[in-house]
């Protein structure tokens, strides 16, 4: 069903990779100019009316970000995930709360979470989650969420952490006699 | 019936859309409702400009829970996720380990044995049972009448009894695990759980005459509200908010999953789209819970394993994917988006509560016009839970 | 806002000295000082952090003159717990049982308020965000003396499950003074009115001193409060 969408949309839009996840979910990617008119007949002609959600995928070792629209068939009861790949240095995209109204919500928190800036988008620079934050935005790959939380909140002393799977190897192999 | 002037050109609107309101003029004030406020839903606030009594335009504010779980999911093995998936929704954690197992799962390729299946959706109705229920005394406490709220409690109570003998936890369970559940059903628990349905049923049946039938509920209720259906798709509107409206939107049977294909089941819907069609939407869909409950024990298979075979979980790695997993919860569609990346780590995960779209979106569009002292029952009867918007 | 932070953010070196320097976050545009007309058309200068609130610290509550009335006094306190109405973690949904007929808290004298006037007992229902330390720190301020302070779960005794999130606090007796801790993840109702029968205890052998802790070490809560709220938008004191 969705490889069927696929080829009749793959050169239209100039569909990149397609991936066939389940036979009601496939995600597709996209490039930037592509996103917007591919959305829009989704919508409007082949039945995708929901946005289930909108959000973005770290890929640091690629120095992407992945933006993924999921759009939902009710009627035929499918799913499809379209991909969008934007440079980490270029962070800025473009808005679709016109198509959707809910998607400035989702905008507002990739602009705080990622840092990925939408800027028509309604109200997107006011603060959604986060008060008063200073840090790079907190879904980035590189923010380091232990170390930032041991710099800024005293510990109580005597909490202690392990490692589950060293400490079951002791556990259950005292004298290291695991072979596995 | 409430009825409001129909103030949709006052105030006047910029040409961007916003409202155009002069906090000087003294016309106007800011209202802040939460999140140290009884009429507000769990720990979240809605900024008010009033005029009057009456609402000119709300703004939510979230936030306040914000624990980071999708960062720290980044930074846990797969299976290290599980105790703290259930915490991002307290009053219906289930659905948290069903969507994130599920997508393990198909992600790892794990196939689940049929008996879990059917333990798993047996528990997700238990917990859209409580969920409902907790509802209903909020509804109509939001309203002024606190005694529907003392016998919900105790209904679901009862419930908790069951989930407690059952999982051994009263509010978090993680009985849900990757493979399947961690336990079979105990012994005599198909009549215990009679015994717990009947009680409810019979509450039920008191709380449609006292909260349903009651002047004052009705008149407060009924139009208060409205969602148009032409907002379901636009606004990302699911549940029995879109149910209301009159559009059957239930992932139950949209979309089966677990064993709702062989079940009976019709999703209920109503036309009125006010707060009282929700919330009667709601009562009939527990009513549809306690029946599926009742088709679930008597139709599962009692023999047969619950748990599939695991690698070692410790060192589990999932290859590189990504799928999304949705369930029917008691608020709507709940679905997990999962990607991974070849290691022993989530890449990412996001969550898709059905109360981002509602309390946000859709709330500040239908708080225009409201009178001050029916912003509690508007919240409630979307039904909000603020930390599935926040995580 | 967002983007003046950013932009100071980018000149900054990399290390963790940058977030330390970046304290002075610009005060919100309604709490700046401004001119307003009366309605006599006199005008006049309004300092909102000035004019709104009150600057005096806390007092530290000395005991009546004799033990007897002291003891009385407890004695009453003990018995009249009124709990803000304020759910600040998910530990608020075990307080709806305990309202209920099955657990019934309001038969010890227990019962629920929804201002911070009317509270002198403030649950604290688990991990704090930042942003709700802050309301919470107000909310806490704004109660009448004498109060006291529960911590509900192992999330505000070390941070629990959330002990490497980049948005809770860890240890809530660094910010607020604790009177009393619940363990638990979720505790159950029973050890919550476990938990309110030892408070009882404390408060008659009165030991629950924790307003007045607060009020002596005013300046050392002061200052860990403002170490992990970086944008300190409000006066050090609100009653």
């Amino acid at each position: 069903m969705m490889q069927s969408l696929y080829d009749r949309l793959k050169d239209r839009f100039n569909l990149g990779e397609f991936t066939g996840r389940r036979a009601d979910l496939a995600f597709v990617t996209v490039s930037r100019e592509q996103l917007r008119p591919l959305l829009l007949h989704l919508r409007d002609l082949e039945g995708f009316t929901h946005l289930v959600l909108l959000t973005a995928v770290d890929w640091i070792e690629d120095d992407t970000f992945q933006l993924t629209y999921l759009l939902n068939d009710r009627a035929r009861a499918r799913d499809i995930g379209v991909r969008l790949m934007l440079p980490r240095d270029d962070t800025q995209m473009d808005s679709i709360h016109d198509l959707w109204p809910t998607a400035a919500t989702y905008q507002r928190e990739l602009r705080e979470m990622f840092g990925i800036d939408f800027p028509d988008s309604p109200r997107v620079n006011e603060d959604f989650i986060l008060e008063g934050w200073v840090d790079i935005p907190p879904y980035r790959r590189e923010f380091d969420t232990l170390r930032f939380a041991r710099e800024t909140y005293p510990e109580r002393p005597g909490r202690e952490t392990h490692d589950p799977a060293t400490y079951m190897k002791q556990q259950l192999y005292p004298d290291g006699e695991d072979n596995g | 019936m409430a009825e409001y002037p129909d103030r949709s050109q006052y105030p006047a609107h910029l040409p961007d859309g916003s409202c155009d309101i002069d906090l000087s003029s003294g016309k106007y004030l800011k209202l802040w409702q939460g999140p140290n406020h009884p009429g507000i839903t769990g720990n979240m606030s809605v900024e008010l400009t009033v005029c009057g009594d009456e609402v000119v335009e709300g703004r939510t504010h979230v936030g306040y829970l914000h624990r980071g779980f999708e960062k720290l999911m980044e930074r846990r093995t797969f299976i290290q996720c599980f105790p703290i998936v259930c915490r991002i929704c307290v009053p219906e954690p289930d659905f948290n380990e069903y969507c994130y197992a599920a997508a393990v799962e198909e992600l790892a390729g794990v196939e689940v044995p049929e008996k879990a299946n059917w333990i798993r959706t047996l528990i997700l109705e238990m917990g859209r049972v409580n969920s409902y229920l907790m509802y209903l005394g909020g509804q109509a406490g939001a309203f002024g009448q606190g005694v529907i709220g003392q016998w919900t409690t105790y209904a679901r109570d009862l419930m908790l009894d069951r989930f407690e003998e059952l999982t051994g936890a009263r509010i978090y369970h993680m009985f849900i695990l990757p493979g399947g559940v961690r336990d079979d059903l105990p012994e005599g628990f198909d009549q215990r759980m009679e015994e717990t349905l009947r009680e409810i049923e019979s509450t039920l049946a008191d709380v449609h005459d006292t909260m349903f039938r009651n002047a004052v509920f009705k008149k407060r209720a009924m139009g208060l509200g409205r969602v148009d259906p032409a907002w379901v798709d636009e606004y990302g509107v699911t549940g029995p908010v879109a149910r209301a409206a009159g559009v059957a939107k239930d992932v139950r049977s949209d979309q089966p999953y677990l064993v709702y294909r062989e079940l009976d089941l019709e999703p209920v819907i109503a036309h009125e789209s006010d707060a009282y069609a929700r919330a009667d939407v709601r009562r009939r869909d527990l009513l549809m819970s306690v029946d599926l409950i009742r088709q679930v024990l008597a139709r599962m298979p009692r023999k047969g394993p619950v748990m599939a075979t695991l690698p070692n979980v410790l060192h589990w790695k999932i290859p590189r994917g990504e799928t999304y997993v949705r369930g029917e919860c008691s608020r709507g569609e709940y679905g997990y988006y999962l990607v991974t990346d070849g290691s022993g780590y989530p890449r990412r995960v996001n969550v898709r509560g059905p109360s981002y779209t509602h309390a946000m979106a859709l709330l500040e569009k239908l708080i225009v016009n409201v009178n001050i002292s029916d912003v509690a029952g508007l919240l409630v009867s979307l039904h909000t839970y603020p930390p599935e918007i926040e995580r | 806002m967002k983007d003046e932070l950013d932009k100071r953010l980018d000149n900054q070196p990399d290390g963790p000295e940058r977030r330390g320097s970046l304290k002075d976050i610009p005060v919100r545009e309604e709490l700046l000082p401004r001119w307003v007309k009366g309605p006599e058309g006199q005008e006049y200068v309004v300092e909102p952090l000035q004019d709104y609130f009150c600057q005096a610290g806390p007092t530290v509550q000395t005991p009546a003159y004799t033990r007897i009335i002291e003891d009385l006094f407890n004695w009453a306190r003990a018995e009249s717990l009124w709990i803000l109405g304020f759910g600040t973690g998910c530990g608020a949904i075990e307080m709806r049982p305990l309202m209920t007929p099955r657990f019934d808290a309001y038969r010890y004298g227990i019962q629920w308020r929804p201002t911070p006037r009317q509270a002198n007992l403030f649950v604290i229902s688990g991990y704090l965000s930042v942003k709700t330390l802050k309301r919470a720190i107000r909310s806490y301020e704004q109660m009448q003396n004498p109060k006291y302070v529960v911590g509900l779960g192992s999330c505000t005794i070390n941070g629990g499950m959330y002990w490497d999130s980049y948005n809770t606090i860890k240890r809530l007796d660094d910010y607020l003074p604790v009177d009393l801790y619940i363990t638990g993840c979720m505790p159950r109702p029973e050890a919550l009115l476990q938990g309110f029968d030892d408070l009882k205890k404390l408060i008659r052998a009165g030991k629950a001193e924790g307003a007045n802790h607060y009020a002596e070490h005013f300046d050392w809560y002061k200052a860990n409060q403002k170490r992990v709220i970086k944008d300190w938008d409000m006066p050090d004191y609100s009653w």
